[in-house]
Protein backbone atom coordinates (compact mmCIF):
# COMPACT_ATOMS: atom_id res chain seq x y z
CA UNK A 1 0.00 0.00 0.00
CA UNK A 2 1.47 3.34 -0.60
CA UNK A 3 1.80 5.54 1.84
CA UNK A 4 -0.80 8.54 3.01
CA UNK A 5 -0.15 11.84 2.26
CA UNK A 6 -2.20 12.65 5.68
CA UNK A 7 -3.01 9.53 7.33
CA UNK A 8 -6.27 9.22 10.58
CA UNK A 9 -4.08 10.10 13.39
CA UNK A 10 -3.05 13.57 11.85
CA UNK A 11 -6.60 13.95 11.05
CA UNK A 12 -7.91 13.60 14.29
CA UNK A 13 -4.73 15.02 16.28
CA UNK A 14 -5.19 17.95 14.24
CA UNK A 15 -8.83 18.51 14.34
CA UNK A 16 -8.87 17.37 18.51
CA UNK A 17 -6.32 20.41 18.39
CA UNK A 18 -8.34 22.98 16.98
CA UNK A 19 -11.66 21.75 18.72
CA UNK A 20 -10.59 21.50 21.85
CA UNK A 21 -8.65 25.16 21.45
CA UNK A 22 -11.64 26.63 20.50
CA UNK A 23 -14.29 24.79 23.41
CA UNK A 24 -11.94 26.12 25.90
CA UNK A 25 -11.99 29.60 24.72
CA UNK A 26 -15.53 28.93 24.50
CA UNK A 27 -15.94 27.73 28.06
CA UNK A 28 -13.61 30.40 28.90
CA UNK A 29 -14.92 33.40 27.67
CA UNK A 30 -15.75 35.56 30.85
CA UNK A 31 -12.15 35.28 31.30
CA UNK A 32 -10.27 35.61 28.82
CA UNK A 33 -12.42 37.97 26.41
CA UNK A 34 -10.25 41.54 26.45
CA UNK A 35 -13.77 43.39 26.37
CA UNK A 36 -17.62 43.31 27.33
CA UNK A 37 -18.77 42.36 23.41
CA UNK A 38 -21.63 44.60 24.00
CA UNK A 39 -19.88 47.07 25.10
CA UNK A 40 -19.90 50.22 22.67
CA UNK A 41 -16.99 52.73 22.29
CA UNK A 42 -18.09 55.03 19.72
CA UNK A 43 -14.74 57.23 20.02
CA UNK A 44 -13.25 53.72 18.58
CA UNK A 45 -15.49 52.72 15.90
CA UNK A 46 -14.15 50.52 12.84
CA UNK A 47 -10.47 50.42 14.53
CA UNK A 48 -8.70 48.05 12.04
CA UNK A 49 -7.32 44.59 13.48
CA UNK A 50 -3.26 45.31 15.09
CA UNK A 51 -1.53 43.93 11.72
CA UNK A 52 -2.98 46.64 9.66
CA UNK A 53 -1.46 50.00 10.12
CA UNK A 54 -3.77 51.79 12.39
CA UNK A 55 -4.48 48.41 14.76
CA UNK A 56 -3.56 48.87 18.29
CA UNK A 57 -3.99 45.72 20.60
CA UNK A 58 -6.55 47.98 22.61
CA UNK A 59 -8.74 45.54 19.93
CA UNK A 60 -6.59 43.04 18.74
CA UNK A 61 -8.98 42.22 16.02
CA UNK A 62 -10.61 46.02 15.56
CA UNK A 63 -13.75 46.89 16.16
CA UNK A 64 -17.59 47.12 14.68
CA UNK A 65 -19.48 49.97 13.97
CA UNK A 66 -20.28 50.89 17.30
CA UNK A 67 -16.85 50.28 18.32
CA UNK A 68 -17.41 46.76 20.05
CA UNK A 69 -14.46 44.52 20.30
CA UNK A 70 -15.20 42.01 17.21
CA UNK A 71 -12.47 39.21 19.20
CA UNK A 72 -14.76 39.45 22.87
CA UNK A 73 -17.72 39.50 20.40
CA UNK A 74 -16.13 36.58 18.51
CA UNK A 75 -14.77 34.32 21.78
CA UNK A 76 -18.81 35.19 23.03
CA UNK A 77 -20.31 33.96 19.61
CA UNK A 78 -18.43 30.62 19.68
CA UNK A 79 -20.31 29.99 22.99
CA UNK A 80 -23.86 30.09 21.22
CA UNK A 81 -22.64 28.19 18.37
CA UNK A 82 -20.79 25.64 19.96
CA UNK A 83 -23.96 25.05 22.45
CA UNK A 84 -26.22 24.95 20.15
CA UNK A 85 -24.76 22.89 17.83
CA UNK A 86 -23.91 20.47 20.17
CA UNK A 87 -27.68 20.67 21.76
CA UNK A 88 -29.78 20.46 18.39
CA UNK A 89 -27.11 17.43 18.22
CA UNK A 90 -28.38 15.62 20.79
CA UNK A 91 -31.80 16.04 20.15
CA UNK A 92 -31.47 15.12 16.66
CA UNK A 93 -29.55 11.60 17.80
CA UNK A 94 -32.35 11.26 20.13
CA UNK A 95 -35.14 11.20 18.29
CA UNK A 96 -33.47 9.37 15.49
CA UNK A 97 -31.76 6.50 17.17
CA UNK A 98 -34.98 6.00 19.61
CA UNK A 99 -37.02 6.03 16.33
CA UNK A 100 -34.49 3.16 14.30
CA UNK A 101 -34.34 1.20 16.76
CA UNK A 102 -38.10 0.52 17.35
CA UNK A 103 -38.36 0.64 13.91
CA UNK A 104 -35.42 -2.30 12.86
CA UNK A 105 -36.33 -3.69 16.36
CA UNK A 106 -40.57 -4.08 15.73
CA UNK A 107 -40.31 -4.41 12.22
CA UNK A 108 -43.68 -4.42 10.43
CA UNK A 109 -45.95 -1.66 10.33
CA UNK A 110 -44.23 0.12 12.58
CA UNK A 111 -41.12 -0.14 10.26
CA UNK A 112 -43.25 0.83 6.71
CA UNK A 113 -44.46 4.23 9.07
CA UNK A 114 -41.20 5.52 10.25
CA UNK A 115 -39.06 4.78 7.44
CA UNK A 116 -41.84 6.33 4.42
CA UNK A 117 -42.01 9.08 7.21
CA UNK A 118 -38.18 9.43 7.11
CA UNK A 119 -37.98 9.41 3.35
CA UNK A 120 -40.15 11.86 3.54
CA UNK A 121 -38.94 14.01 5.80
CA UNK A 122 -35.71 13.56 3.99
CA UNK A 123 -36.70 15.47 1.06
CA UNK A 124 -37.82 18.94 3.76
CA UNK A 125 -34.88 21.24 4.07
CA UNK A 126 -34.26 22.42 7.16
CA UNK A 127 -34.16 25.93 6.01
CA UNK A 128 -38.09 26.07 5.59
CA UNK A 129 -38.53 24.56 8.86
CA UNK A 130 -36.72 27.61 10.13
CA UNK A 131 -38.47 29.71 7.74
CA UNK A 132 -41.77 28.66 9.05
CA UNK A 133 -41.23 28.43 12.84
CA UNK A 134 -39.38 32.29 12.95
CA UNK A 135 -42.14 33.37 10.41
CA UNK A 136 -44.49 32.65 13.43
CA UNK A 137 -42.69 32.25 16.43
CA UNK A 138 -39.74 34.59 16.19
CA UNK A 139 -36.22 33.35 16.95
CA UNK A 140 -34.25 32.56 20.09
CA UNK A 141 -32.16 29.81 21.28
CA UNK A 142 -34.99 27.53 22.23
CA UNK A 143 -35.99 27.81 18.60
CA UNK A 144 -33.19 27.34 16.73
CA UNK A 145 -32.29 24.34 19.02
CA UNK A 146 -35.27 22.59 18.15
CA UNK A 147 -35.60 23.73 14.33
CA UNK A 148 -32.06 22.34 14.09
CA UNK A 149 -32.49 19.12 16.31
CA UNK A 150 -36.08 17.77 14.58
CA UNK A 151 -34.40 18.92 11.37
CA UNK A 152 -31.86 16.42 11.28
CA UNK A 153 -32.94 13.04 13.20
CA UNK A 154 -33.23 10.92 9.86
CA UNK A 155 -29.86 10.09 9.44
CA UNK A 156 -29.53 8.57 12.80
CA UNK A 157 -32.80 6.47 12.16
CA UNK A 158 -31.62 5.08 8.88
CA UNK A 159 -28.20 4.21 10.23
CA UNK A 160 -29.91 2.31 13.50
CA UNK A 161 -32.85 0.59 11.64
CA UNK A 162 -30.09 -0.73 9.41
CA UNK A 163 -27.60 -1.65 12.26
CA UNK A 164 -30.55 -3.28 14.45
CA UNK A 165 -31.91 -5.06 11.76
CA UNK A 166 -28.23 -6.97 11.11
CA UNK A 167 -27.43 -6.99 15.05
CA UNK A 168 -30.72 -8.77 15.70
CA UNK A 169 -29.90 -11.76 14.29
CA UNK A 170 -26.55 -12.30 16.27
CA UNK A 171 -26.30 -15.50 18.85
CA UNK A 172 -25.76 -13.13 21.59
CA UNK A 173 -28.89 -10.78 21.28
CA UNK A 174 -31.14 -14.41 20.69
CA UNK A 175 -29.50 -15.65 23.63
CA UNK A 176 -30.59 -12.68 25.55
CA UNK A 177 -33.95 -12.93 24.65
CA UNK A 178 -34.18 -16.66 25.72
CA UNK A 179 -32.71 -16.12 28.99
CA UNK A 180 -36.08 -13.97 29.37
CA UNK A 181 -34.31 -10.02 29.03
CA UNK A 182 -37.06 -7.77 28.32
CA UNK A 183 -36.68 -5.58 24.74
CA UNK A 184 -36.11 -2.74 26.30
CA UNK A 185 -33.04 -4.00 27.69
CA UNK A 186 -31.59 -5.89 24.82
CA UNK A 187 -31.95 -2.99 23.08
CA UNK A 188 -29.88 -0.90 25.64
CA UNK A 189 -27.68 -2.87 26.60
CA UNK A 190 -27.17 -4.76 23.79
CA UNK A 191 -27.76 -3.34 20.43
CA UNK A 192 -26.99 0.54 21.48
CA UNK A 193 -23.69 -0.11 22.63
CA UNK A 194 -22.63 -1.68 19.52
CA UNK A 195 -24.25 1.01 17.26
CA UNK A 196 -22.29 3.91 19.42
CA UNK A 197 -18.99 4.41 17.47
CA UNK A 198 -20.56 4.74 13.92
CA UNK A 199 -22.73 7.32 15.72
CA UNK A 200 -20.49 8.87 17.13
CA UNK A 201 -18.50 9.66 13.58
CA UNK A 202 -21.81 10.98 12.27
CA UNK A 203 -22.68 12.75 15.06
CA UNK A 204 -19.31 14.51 15.23
CA UNK A 205 -19.49 15.08 11.58
CA UNK A 206 -23.26 16.68 12.15
CA UNK A 207 -22.32 19.07 14.42
CA UNK A 208 -20.13 21.00 12.12
CA UNK A 209 -22.97 21.25 9.40
CA UNK A 210 -25.10 21.92 12.40
CA UNK A 211 -22.78 24.86 13.09
CA UNK A 212 -22.94 25.97 9.83
CA UNK A 213 -27.03 26.16 9.74
CA UNK A 214 -26.76 27.79 12.58
CA UNK A 215 -24.29 30.64 11.50
CA UNK A 216 -26.23 30.63 7.98
CA UNK A 217 -29.80 31.04 9.88
CA UNK A 218 -28.02 33.70 12.06
CA UNK A 219 -26.81 35.64 8.81
CA UNK A 220 -30.67 35.66 7.10
CA UNK A 221 -31.76 37.25 10.63
CA UNK A 222 -33.54 34.10 11.44
CA UNK A 223 -31.16 32.59 14.40
CA UNK A 224 -30.77 34.98 17.35
CA UNK A 225 -31.70 38.42 16.85
CA UNK A 226 -28.87 41.28 17.13
CA UNK A 227 -27.14 42.67 19.04
CA UNK A 228 -26.61 39.07 20.02
CA UNK A 229 -23.31 38.34 19.51
CA UNK A 230 -23.03 34.67 16.76
CA UNK A 231 -21.14 34.57 14.25
CA UNK A 232 -23.76 34.78 11.84
CA UNK A 233 -25.12 38.29 12.94
CA UNK A 234 -21.21 39.47 13.07
CA UNK A 235 -20.61 38.40 9.28
CA UNK A 236 -23.99 40.29 8.74
CA UNK A 237 -23.12 42.97 9.98
CA UNK A 238 -19.43 42.95 8.07
CA UNK A 239 -20.93 42.74 5.53
CA UNK A 240 -22.49 46.27 5.22
CA UNK A 241 -19.27 47.28 6.17
CA UNK A 242 -17.41 45.59 3.40
CA UNK A 243 -15.99 48.87 1.48
CA UNK A 244 -14.43 50.40 4.96
CA UNK A 245 -14.07 47.45 7.05
CA UNK A 246 -13.85 43.72 5.42
CA UNK A 247 -11.98 42.17 8.31
CA UNK A 248 -15.38 42.20 10.16
CA UNK A 249 -16.78 39.94 7.61
CA UNK A 250 -13.87 37.92 6.93
CA UNK A 251 -12.69 37.20 10.55
CA UNK A 252 -16.15 35.76 11.48
CA UNK A 253 -15.78 33.49 8.89
CA UNK A 254 -12.54 32.45 9.22
CA UNK A 255 -13.54 31.38 12.48
CA UNK A 256 -16.31 29.41 11.59
CA UNK A 257 -14.34 27.82 8.96
CA UNK A 258 -11.54 26.69 11.19
CA UNK A 259 -13.96 24.76 13.95
CA UNK A 260 -16.29 23.22 11.31
CA UNK A 261 -13.05 22.16 9.47
CA UNK A 262 -11.50 20.98 12.58
CA UNK A 263 -14.91 18.98 13.34
CA UNK A 264 -14.62 17.71 9.62
CA UNK A 265 -11.08 16.56 10.53
CA UNK A 266 -11.60 15.02 13.80
CA UNK A 267 -15.01 13.13 12.21
CA UNK A 268 -13.29 12.29 9.05
CA UNK A 269 -10.13 10.80 11.11
CA UNK A 270 -12.14 8.64 13.18
CA UNK A 271 -13.94 7.36 10.59
CA UNK A 272 -10.96 5.85 9.06
CA UNK A 273 -9.62 4.72 12.30
CA UNK A 274 -13.14 2.55 12.86
CA UNK A 275 -13.20 1.30 9.15
CA UNK A 276 -9.83 1.04 7.74
CA UNK A 277 -10.49 -1.00 5.00
CA UNK A 278 -13.50 1.08 3.71
CA UNK A 279 -10.98 4.51 4.10
CA UNK A 280 -8.10 2.73 2.38
CA UNK A 281 -10.19 3.20 -1.22
CA UNK B 1 -45.20 0.93 -15.59
CA UNK B 2 -44.98 -0.90 -12.03
CA UNK B 3 -42.23 1.18 -10.95
CA UNK B 4 -43.53 4.69 -12.19
CA UNK B 5 -46.55 4.11 -10.14
CA UNK B 6 -45.01 2.99 -6.72
CA UNK B 7 -42.80 5.98 -7.08
CA UNK B 8 -45.60 8.28 -8.19
CA UNK B 9 -47.59 7.49 -5.45
CA UNK B 10 -45.18 8.54 -2.59
CA UNK B 11 -45.21 12.15 -4.19
CA UNK B 12 -47.87 14.18 -1.79
CA UNK B 13 -45.92 12.43 1.83
CA UNK B 14 -43.20 14.93 1.90
CA UNK B 15 -46.10 17.80 0.81
CA UNK B 16 -48.55 16.67 3.34
CA UNK B 17 -45.52 16.84 5.89
CA UNK B 18 -45.29 20.15 4.78
CA UNK B 19 -48.70 21.26 5.36
CA UNK B 20 -49.50 19.49 8.19
CA UNK B 21 -46.19 20.97 10.08
CA UNK B 22 -47.15 24.98 8.86
CA UNK B 23 -50.63 23.60 9.96
CA UNK B 24 -49.53 22.77 13.47
CA UNK B 25 -47.02 25.96 13.91
CA UNK B 26 -50.06 28.01 12.94
CA UNK B 27 -52.10 26.63 15.22
CA UNK B 28 -49.45 26.13 17.95
CA UNK B 29 -49.82 30.33 18.39
CA UNK B 30 -53.35 30.12 19.39
CA UNK B 31 -54.35 32.37 17.42
CA UNK B 32 -53.37 32.70 13.71
CA UNK B 33 -55.41 35.51 12.88
CA UNK B 34 -53.01 37.88 14.53
CA UNK B 35 -50.00 36.27 12.80
CA UNK B 36 -52.24 36.75 9.63
CA UNK B 37 -53.07 40.45 10.03
CA UNK B 38 -50.47 41.93 12.30
CA UNK B 39 -51.04 44.67 15.19
CA UNK B 40 -52.98 47.28 13.59
CA UNK B 41 -56.15 45.41 11.76
CA UNK B 42 -59.50 46.34 12.79
CA UNK B 43 -62.02 44.17 14.69
CA UNK B 44 -64.17 44.03 11.34
CA UNK B 45 -60.67 42.73 9.44
CA UNK B 46 -60.37 40.17 12.40
CA UNK B 47 -63.85 38.47 11.98
CA UNK B 48 -64.13 38.46 8.38
CA UNK B 49 -61.01 36.39 8.65
CA UNK B 50 -62.16 34.45 11.48
CA UNK B 51 -64.94 33.51 9.45
CA UNK B 52 -62.77 32.87 6.46
CA UNK B 53 -60.00 30.13 8.40
CA UNK B 54 -63.31 28.62 9.80
CA UNK B 55 -61.80 29.18 13.22
CA UNK B 56 -64.78 28.30 15.40
CA UNK B 57 -65.18 24.92 13.28
CA UNK B 58 -63.39 21.63 15.15
CA UNK B 59 -59.64 21.34 14.50
CA UNK B 60 -59.80 18.41 12.05
CA UNK B 61 -62.46 20.45 10.06
CA UNK B 62 -59.89 23.27 9.97
CA UNK B 63 -57.25 21.09 8.68
CA UNK B 64 -59.37 19.73 6.21
CA UNK B 65 -60.45 23.09 4.67
CA UNK B 66 -56.64 24.44 5.43
CA UNK B 67 -55.86 21.49 2.84
CA UNK B 68 -58.31 22.30 0.38
CA UNK B 69 -57.82 26.11 -0.12
CA UNK B 70 -53.97 25.53 -0.48
CA UNK B 71 -54.99 22.40 -3.40
CA UNK B 72 -57.11 25.36 -5.11
CA UNK B 73 -54.10 27.31 -5.27
CA UNK B 74 -55.52 29.85 -2.87
CA UNK B 75 -52.68 30.88 0.06
CA UNK B 76 -54.41 33.91 1.11
CA UNK B 77 -53.47 37.41 0.17
CA UNK B 78 -50.64 38.95 0.32
CA UNK B 79 -50.56 41.77 2.84
CA UNK B 80 -47.00 43.65 1.37
CA UNK B 81 -48.16 42.89 -2.27
CA UNK B 82 -51.57 43.19 -1.67
CA UNK B 83 -52.26 40.56 -4.30
CA UNK B 84 -52.84 36.43 -4.05
CA UNK B 85 -49.84 35.28 -2.06
CA UNK B 86 -49.14 32.28 -4.98
CA UNK B 87 -49.12 34.45 -7.71
CA UNK B 88 -46.60 36.78 -5.91
CA UNK B 89 -44.20 33.41 -5.20
CA UNK B 90 -45.07 32.37 -8.86
CA UNK B 91 -43.63 35.44 -10.25
CA UNK B 92 -40.06 35.08 -8.56
CA UNK B 93 -39.79 31.42 -9.21
CA UNK B 94 -38.14 31.41 -12.88
CA UNK B 95 -35.28 33.13 -11.17
CA UNK B 96 -34.98 30.67 -8.36
CA UNK B 97 -34.77 28.08 -10.45
CA UNK B 98 -32.79 29.25 -13.10
CA UNK B 99 -29.81 30.19 -10.04
CA UNK B 100 -30.36 26.89 -9.12
CA UNK B 101 -30.17 24.67 -12.72
CA UNK B 102 -27.25 26.91 -13.36
CA UNK B 103 -25.41 26.11 -10.12
CA UNK B 104 -26.40 22.53 -9.94
CA UNK B 105 -24.87 22.02 -13.28
CA UNK B 106 -21.86 23.17 -12.84
CA UNK B 107 -21.49 21.67 -9.30
CA UNK B 108 -22.40 18.49 -11.38
CA UNK B 109 -20.27 18.80 -14.16
CA UNK B 110 -16.91 20.44 -12.06
CA UNK B 111 -17.62 17.32 -9.12
CA UNK B 112 -18.10 14.59 -11.57
CA UNK B 113 -14.57 15.58 -12.90
CA UNK B 114 -12.84 16.56 -9.74
CA UNK B 115 -14.11 13.31 -8.57
CA UNK B 116 -12.91 11.20 -11.67
CA UNK B 117 -9.65 13.18 -11.24
CA UNK B 118 -9.00 12.46 -7.51
CA UNK B 119 -9.85 8.60 -8.23
CA UNK B 120 -7.25 7.96 -10.80
CA UNK B 121 -4.62 9.94 -9.33
CA UNK B 122 -5.32 8.36 -6.25
CA UNK B 123 -2.79 8.94 -2.99
CA UNK B 124 -0.73 11.31 -5.16
CA UNK B 125 -0.80 14.84 -5.42
CA UNK B 126 -4.13 15.97 -7.43
CA UNK B 127 -5.96 13.63 -5.13
CA UNK B 128 -4.71 14.85 -1.68
CA UNK B 129 -5.44 18.79 -3.33
CA UNK B 130 -8.73 18.08 -4.22
CA UNK B 131 -9.61 16.15 -0.98
CA UNK B 132 -8.23 18.61 0.90
CA UNK B 133 -10.47 21.40 -0.93
CA UNK B 134 -13.03 19.31 -0.99
CA UNK B 135 -13.58 19.05 2.94
CA UNK B 136 -12.39 22.57 2.81
CA UNK B 137 -15.61 23.29 0.64
CA UNK B 138 -17.57 21.46 3.17
CA UNK B 139 -16.86 23.43 5.98
CA UNK B 140 -17.20 26.88 4.66
CA UNK B 141 -19.71 28.85 5.51
CA UNK B 142 -21.66 29.52 1.72
CA UNK B 143 -22.35 33.41 2.71
CA UNK B 144 -18.67 33.78 3.37
CA UNK B 145 -17.60 32.27 0.31
CA UNK B 146 -20.22 34.93 -1.72
CA UNK B 147 -18.97 38.09 0.33
CA UNK B 148 -15.56 36.69 -0.80
CA UNK B 149 -16.01 36.61 -3.77
CA UNK B 150 -18.20 39.88 -3.81
CA UNK B 151 -15.05 41.50 -2.51
CA UNK B 152 -12.66 40.09 -4.80
CA UNK B 153 -14.33 40.38 -8.15
CA UNK B 154 -16.79 43.69 -7.35
CA UNK B 155 -15.41 45.92 -5.15
CA UNK B 156 -11.58 45.18 -6.23
CA UNK B 157 -11.84 44.05 -9.30
CA UNK B 158 -14.71 45.79 -10.36
CA UNK B 159 -15.15 43.28 -12.88
CA UNK B 160 -18.82 41.84 -12.03
CA UNK B 161 -22.21 43.48 -10.44
CA UNK B 162 -22.32 42.95 -6.38
CA UNK B 163 -26.09 42.02 -7.05
CA UNK B 164 -28.81 41.99 -8.60
CA UNK B 165 -29.93 40.09 -12.06
CA UNK B 166 -29.67 42.10 -14.73
CA UNK B 167 -27.05 40.39 -17.67
CA UNK B 168 -25.40 37.43 -17.40
CA UNK B 169 -22.66 38.36 -15.62
CA UNK B 170 -24.67 39.37 -12.27
CA UNK B 171 -25.70 35.81 -12.74
CA UNK B 172 -21.69 34.77 -12.11
CA UNK B 173 -20.75 35.12 -9.07
CA UNK B 174 -24.10 33.61 -7.27
CA UNK B 175 -23.81 30.74 -9.45
CA UNK B 176 -20.10 29.78 -7.98
CA UNK B 177 -21.39 30.85 -4.81
CA UNK B 178 -24.09 28.18 -4.91
CA UNK B 179 -21.86 25.59 -6.91
CA UNK B 180 -19.10 25.56 -4.77
CA UNK B 181 -21.93 24.81 -1.78
CA UNK B 182 -22.73 21.52 -3.50
CA UNK B 183 -19.08 21.08 -5.24
CA UNK B 184 -17.42 19.32 -2.53
CA UNK B 185 -19.87 16.00 -2.09
CA UNK B 186 -19.87 15.50 -5.32
CA UNK B 187 -15.98 15.47 -5.47
CA UNK B 188 -16.08 13.11 -2.59
CA UNK B 189 -19.22 10.94 -3.87
CA UNK B 190 -17.60 10.86 -7.44
CA UNK B 191 -14.48 9.77 -5.91
CA UNK B 192 -15.25 6.95 -3.68
CA UNK B 193 -17.69 5.67 -6.42
CA UNK B 194 -15.16 5.20 -8.99
CA UNK B 195 -12.53 3.52 -6.61
CA UNK B 196 -15.11 1.01 -5.70
CA UNK B 197 -15.97 0.12 -9.31
CA UNK B 198 -12.49 -0.04 -10.23
CA UNK B 199 -12.12 -2.82 -7.35
CA UNK B 200 -15.10 -4.92 -9.12
CA UNK B 201 -14.05 -8.02 -10.92
CA UNK B 202 -15.70 -7.64 -14.38
CA UNK B 203 -12.97 -4.62 -14.54
CA UNK B 204 -10.57 -6.88 -14.11
CA UNK B 205 -12.36 -9.08 -16.56
CA UNK B 206 -12.12 -6.44 -19.09
CA UNK B 207 -8.58 -5.06 -19.12
CA UNK B 208 -7.13 -8.54 -19.27
CA UNK B 209 -9.50 -9.09 -22.13
CA UNK B 210 -7.31 -6.52 -23.65
CA UNK B 211 -9.23 -3.11 -23.44
CA UNK B 212 -7.44 -0.12 -22.93
CA UNK B 213 -7.73 1.67 -20.02
CA UNK B 214 -9.63 4.92 -21.88
CA UNK B 215 -12.07 2.46 -22.88
CA UNK B 216 -12.25 0.85 -20.01
CA UNK B 217 -12.64 4.03 -18.32
CA UNK B 218 -15.39 4.92 -20.15
CA UNK B 219 -17.53 2.05 -21.22
CA UNK B 220 -17.29 0.15 -17.82
CA UNK B 221 -16.22 2.51 -14.83
CA UNK B 222 -18.19 5.45 -15.27
CA UNK B 223 -21.60 4.22 -16.17
CA UNK B 224 -21.49 1.59 -12.97
CA UNK B 225 -19.95 4.82 -11.17
CA UNK B 226 -22.72 7.14 -12.11
CA UNK B 227 -25.53 5.42 -10.20
CA UNK B 228 -24.20 6.79 -6.76
CA UNK B 229 -23.67 10.46 -8.47
CA UNK B 230 -27.04 10.59 -9.41
CA UNK B 231 -28.47 9.16 -5.91
CA UNK B 232 -26.45 12.07 -4.63
CA UNK B 233 -28.41 14.57 -6.94
CA UNK B 234 -31.75 13.83 -5.56
CA UNK B 235 -30.01 13.91 -1.31
CA UNK B 236 -28.62 17.22 -2.49
CA UNK B 237 -32.09 19.06 -3.44
CA UNK B 238 -33.23 20.07 -0.22
CA UNK B 239 -29.49 21.71 0.40
CA UNK B 240 -29.73 22.95 -3.33
CA UNK B 241 -32.32 24.68 -2.17
CA UNK B 242 -31.54 25.78 0.79
CA UNK B 243 -28.58 27.11 -0.36
CA UNK B 244 -30.61 29.07 -2.92
CA UNK B 245 -32.14 31.38 -0.21
CA UNK B 246 -29.05 32.09 1.41
CA UNK B 247 -27.29 32.94 -2.31
CA UNK B 248 -30.24 34.81 -2.87
CA UNK B 249 -30.10 36.61 0.19
CA UNK B 250 -26.54 37.76 -0.32
CA UNK B 251 -26.80 38.67 -4.15
CA UNK B 252 -29.94 40.20 -4.05
CA UNK B 253 -31.03 37.72 -6.42
CA UNK B 254 -34.75 38.38 -6.92
CA UNK B 255 -35.71 35.00 -6.02
CA UNK B 256 -38.32 33.21 -3.72
CA UNK B 257 -36.08 32.64 -1.06
CA UNK B 258 -35.14 36.54 -0.97
CA UNK B 259 -39.09 36.80 -1.14
CA UNK B 260 -39.34 34.78 1.98
CA UNK B 261 -36.65 35.90 4.17
CA UNK B 262 -38.14 39.52 3.61
CA UNK B 263 -41.50 38.39 4.18
CA UNK B 264 -40.91 37.18 7.38
CA UNK B 265 -39.32 40.53 8.41
CA UNK B 266 -42.88 42.15 7.07
CA UNK B 267 -45.02 39.37 8.74
CA UNK B 268 -46.18 38.65 5.77
CA UNK B 269 -47.30 35.03 6.43
CA UNK B 270 -49.33 34.12 3.56
CA UNK B 271 -46.21 34.87 0.77
CA UNK B 272 -44.09 33.03 3.44
CA UNK B 273 -46.70 29.59 3.43
CA UNK B 274 -47.08 29.79 0.02
CA UNK B 275 -42.76 30.49 -1.25
CA UNK B 276 -42.57 27.18 1.57
CA UNK B 277 -44.94 25.20 -0.52
CA UNK B 278 -43.43 25.88 -3.98
CA UNK B 279 -40.43 25.33 -2.92
CA UNK B 280 -41.22 22.13 -1.32
CA UNK B 281 -43.67 20.96 -4.41
CA UNK B 282 -39.99 22.04 -6.44
CA UNK B 283 -38.36 19.67 -4.28
CA UNK B 284 -40.62 16.78 -4.53
CA UNK B 285 -40.88 17.22 -8.38
CA UNK B 286 -37.46 17.27 -8.97
CA UNK B 287 -36.86 13.88 -6.44
CA UNK B 288 -39.04 12.37 -8.60
CA UNK B 289 -37.31 12.93 -11.80
CA UNK B 290 -34.12 11.81 -10.83
CA UNK B 291 -35.48 8.88 -9.53
CA UNK B 292 -36.83 8.47 -12.74
CA UNK B 293 -33.60 9.21 -14.29
CA UNK B 294 -31.88 6.55 -12.37
CA UNK B 295 -34.80 3.89 -13.03
CA UNK B 296 -33.65 4.35 -16.96
CA UNK B 297 -29.75 4.11 -16.29
CA UNK B 298 -30.32 1.28 -14.00
CA UNK B 299 -32.45 -1.65 -15.02
CA UNK B 300 -31.42 -3.08 -11.46
CA UNK B 301 -33.90 -0.28 -9.45
CA UNK B 302 -36.47 -0.61 -12.00
CA UNK B 303 -37.23 -4.28 -12.37
CA UNK B 304 -37.13 -4.78 -8.03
Amino acid sequence: MRRRLFGPNVKVGLGLAVVAAMVACAVLAPWIAPHDPYAQDLMARLRPPVWADRGSWVHPLGTDNFGRDLLSRLIWGSRLSIMVGLTAMVLAVSIGTTLGLLAGYLGGRVEQLVMRFADAWQAIPEILLAIVVVAVFGGGVPVLILVLGFAGWEVYTRVTFNLTRSLRERPYVEAALAAGARSSYVMWRHLLPQMAPVLSVIATLQVGQLILQETALSFLGLGLPPPTATWGNVLAEGRERLWVAPWIANLAGCAIILLVLGINLLGNGLREMLDPKRAER
Amino acid sequence: MGYLLHRLLLVPAPLLIVITFVFVVLRLTGDPVAIYLGQDATPEQEALLRAELRLDDPLPMQFLSFLGDLLQGDFGTSIQHRAPAMQVVAERLPATLELVALGLTFALVLGVLGGIAAALWRDRLPDFLLTALAVTGQSMPSFWLGILLIQLFALELDWLPTSGREDWQSAILPTATLAAFLLPNFVLVTRAAVLETMREQFLATARARGVGPVRALFRHVLPNALNPVVSLVGLQLGRLMGGAVVTETVFAWPGVGRLMVAAIFQRDVPVVIAGVFIVALTIVLANLLVDLVQAAIDPRIRLR
